[in-house]
């Protein structure tokens, strides 16, 4: 009866799970990486898919090809604009020796478009004027300037297709440092720099009169824009495939720096640029879209960002605080517990993301995951100092008393923990509020959406709007807190000037 | 309550703190653990109400042994209070004496009564029942901690050293209250001093001790008049042992 009753349901389940699979009516969820290139051609292919009955989410501006990726592969995400180059080269690199890339893509349940029309490969840069000063021409000249600094992007510095190879190839005496693309530029235009990694359609090239080196030793690989999306896409919703394939082969180099320039030098949205681009182009006149509100109310983004810290810390505190309880009562247990969550205080952010894309998806489940796990170990450390701290005699005065552990616990060391319990507690909450901006990485919102999106479109005062309201958060936490701290700490444990 | 010690030994690493003690404490008698620092006096106030277990020997309550299961219940029927009070800095003067009132869910009325009481009986200032223990002076501290000690009007009571961390004005005077409190209740009381004035002054049987064993024990009259050996005479004669000034004393 019982094993009955429970294969029915699990026969249910399963065929709810395959239904949401292949549910035409759930909503397409379209993606980009975090610049303005990658959003600009999102944007289309949310148009397009728009234009069919599908309900379409746009997930703007995640952190990087890692965090992107594993979301098309947990099914959070159905596409994506992406490079032939960066999957090859980096992601699938030892999957596609002596395959090709659809059938790779393919043993993961997803597929490509043909190319859009542009290959985005790297080049190096240099200011036209310094570049000619010194006659460099080509990546080899760079050879004979020891001097110059370079600096290439984050992911340029790691990866086995960007400066390793180019270093080795070219003999290059320079060391280089990482620094993050459109703060580059800027170095780049102030003299800080003198050579940087550079798209091949950055708007930029035209803009600060750079000079492209010439690549003569044919290091780089071809980077065609393409479109991943995921082959259920295809059985569930086939017009919006259909849709968004118009653009293959539409989209040559000097178009994409067009489209590039127009969003980031002349500060046209990208949902404008992309529309205009359709109409002009293609003939489509979708009309309005479901266009992308980067700047959505302070108001929204602090509930987003205030849901973020609240949810984790809410979280943390429930499980942080027994945590520091069992430590302190089990001193070998409290040693694995406190490193435990000192070792997850040492995984990078965008690291901790990533992983957790593939059990949670993208959104606020990943990111208020990764802040309930930051905000563990202030809180555990703090309420296991609070209580191994009690004085001995104070201890000993609790059990003479006759108490039993529990009321113990309850009516004399929890209190008199309470002082280091809440200071641990603050701390966990002003790291949640700024730890919560790269929540925006994973398309979680919050006050991270202006500044990721300030610092990609060179827009400081857009910056300005996530990161003061973030410190302006941060600041009215601590003072709540404060007073919630007035009300819990016993007026005994307090300086004795406040008594 | 009869509560009697055999033969019972407690080490703390290598030294024995408890080096094989006989010793009964009878009911309704005040009994001064008397010896310099160390000699194991409030380690045998700690075996008494099972917060160290001994290494050998036996401690029984009316006869029977201690119990191994729900020590609570024999804690709340001996008061203890500590050396230096032990009170809780996090509890006003009244929220310490009446905590275990609380834990048993005590109808407040009852509690207040039983305060009320408490505080005339050690001559506790009412205003003061509302200040933290940082706010109290030595002497009052000593007052609360005896008052907590006897809220549930326990049938014996326990002090470690209630008068050495007191200026002698106020030392004076707790002792002379002291006494009356023991006089009026007429319980058992243990008291562990290093003092032998306080031992003469407030006990009706002295039990002498040095390095975890008696030396001698009865009525102070009858340690002065037949001393057992030279250790009670020179004991006696220098007032309050040899081993002054006292060092911190934890395991004493």
């Amino acid at each position: 009866m019982t094993a009955a009753r429970a294969g029915a349901l699990a026969l249910l389940v399963a065929a709810g799970a395959c239904r949401g699979k292949n549910d035409p009516g759930r909503a397409v969820v379209v993606a980009s990486k975090g610049f303005t290139e990658g959003v600009i051609l999102g944007q289309m292919v949310v148009e397009l898919a728009a234009s069919t009955p599908a309900n379409v989410e746009y997930k703007a501006q995640l952190g990087g090809t890692e965090v992107v990726f594993h979301a098309l592969e947990a099914g959070a995400v159905d596409v994506y604009p992406e490079y032939t180059g960066t999957l090859t080269q980096e992601i699938l690199r030892k999957e596609v020796a002596g395959r090709s890339l659809e059938e790779v893509l393919a043993d993961r349940g997803l597929r490509r478009s043909r190319g859009l029309g542009f290959d985005n490969s790297y080049a190096l840069a240099m200011k036209e004027a310094r570049a000619a000063a010194l006659g460099i021409d080509k990546i080899s000249d760079l050879v004979a300037h020891p001097e110059l600094r370079l600096v290439f992007s984050n992911e340029v510095m790691s990866r086995a297709d960007g400066w390793p190879g180019l270093h080795a190839r070219y003999a290059l005496p320079q060391e280089a440092r990482g620094m993050d693309h459109d703060l580059a530029y800027r170095a780049l235009a102030s003299d800080g720099v003198d050579v940087m990694d550079v798209y091949t359609t950055d708007a930029e090239i035209r803009a600060y009169g750079l000079r492209v080196l010439k690549d003569d030793r044919q290091f780089f690989t071809r980077y065609d824009a393409i479109l991943v999306y995921r082959a259920d896409l295809e059985a569930r919703r086939p017009d919006v495939v259909a849709s968004f394939k118009r653009l293959e082969g539409r989209i040559d180099n000097a178009t994409m720096i067009g489209l590039n320039a127009r969003a980031k030098l002349d500060h046209v949205s990208e949902g404008a640029v992309a529309r205009d681009f359709l109409t002009a182009q293609i003939g489509f006149a979708g009309g309005a879209g479901p266009s992308q509100r980067v700047l959505a109310s302070i108001a929204g983004r602090a509930a987003e960002h205030g849901a973020l810290v609240g949810l984790s810390l809410f979280a943390a505190i429930a499980v942080a605080v027994p945590l520091g309880i069992v430590a302190a009562r089990r001193p070998r247990i409290g040693r694995v517990v406190v490193g435990a969550a000192g070792l997850l205080q040492t995984v990078p952010s965008l690291a901790l993301l990533v992983l957790l894309i593939p059990l949670l998806g993208i959104g606020s489940p990943p990111a208020i995951a990764a802040l309930f796990l930051y905000g563990l170990l202030p809180i555990v450390r703090n309420t296991h100092a609070g209580l191994v701290g009690i004085p001995e005699s104070l201890r000993l005065s609790a059990r003479a008393l006759g108490l039993p552990p529990r009321a113990r616990l309850r009516l004399v060391e929890l209190p008199l923990a309470m002082p280091l319990i809440v200071a641990g507690i603050k701390t966990s909450a002003v790291i949640a509020v700024g730890t919560a901006t790269v929540g925006a990485l994973v398309g979680a919102g919050g006050f991270g959406q202006p500044i990721l999106t300030g610092i990609r479109l060179d827009d400081f005062g857009l910056i300005l709007q996530g990161a003061v309201p973030a410190a302006v958060m941060a600041i009215g936490l601590e003072a709540l807190l404060g007073a919630v701290e007035r009300r819990v700490v016993p007026r005994g444990l307090r300086a004795r000037g406040n008594a | 309550m009869e509560l009697r010690l055999s033969k019972v030994i407690k080490r703390y690493g290598a030294g024995a703190a408890v080096d094989g003690i006989d010793l009964t404490f009878a009911s309704g008698k005040t009994t001064a653990l008397l010896g310099p620092s160390g000699c194991g006096k409030s380690t045998v106030l700690r075996l008494l109400v099972g917060l160290v277990a001994p290494d050998g020997g036996q401690i029984s309550v009316d006869g029977r042994p201690l119990p191994a299961h729900d020590i609570e219940a024999l804690r709340r029927r001996i008061g203890y209070v500590i050396q230096d009070g032990g009170l809780f800095p996090h509890l006003t003067a009244a929220e310490n004496v009446t905590l275990m009132a609380r834990h048993l869910r005590w109808d407040p009325a009852r509690a207040a009564k039983r305060l009320g009481e408490l505080a005339a009986l050690t001559r506790f200032p009412a205003d003061a029942l509302a200040r933290y223990p940082n706010e109290l002076s030595g002497g009052q501290v000593q007052r609360v901690a005896i008052m907590r000690a006897l809220l549930l009007d326990p049938e014996v009571l326990l002090l470690d050293e209630p008068l050495s961390a007191l200026d002698p004005l106020v030392r004076t005077e707790l002792r002379d209250d002291l006494r009356g409190i023991f006089r009026t209740l007429a319980k058992t009381v243990i008291i562990v001093t290093h003092d032998v004035g306080e031992a003469a002054h407030l006990a009706d049987v002295v039990v002498l001790m040095r390095a975890g064993r008696v030396v001698q024990q009865g009525p102070f009259a009858t340690l002065a008049a037949s001393p057992a050996d030279p250790f009670v005479t020179a004991f006696l004669a220098t007032g309050n042992g040899p081993s002054s000034p006292r060092p911190p004393e934890t395991r004493g």
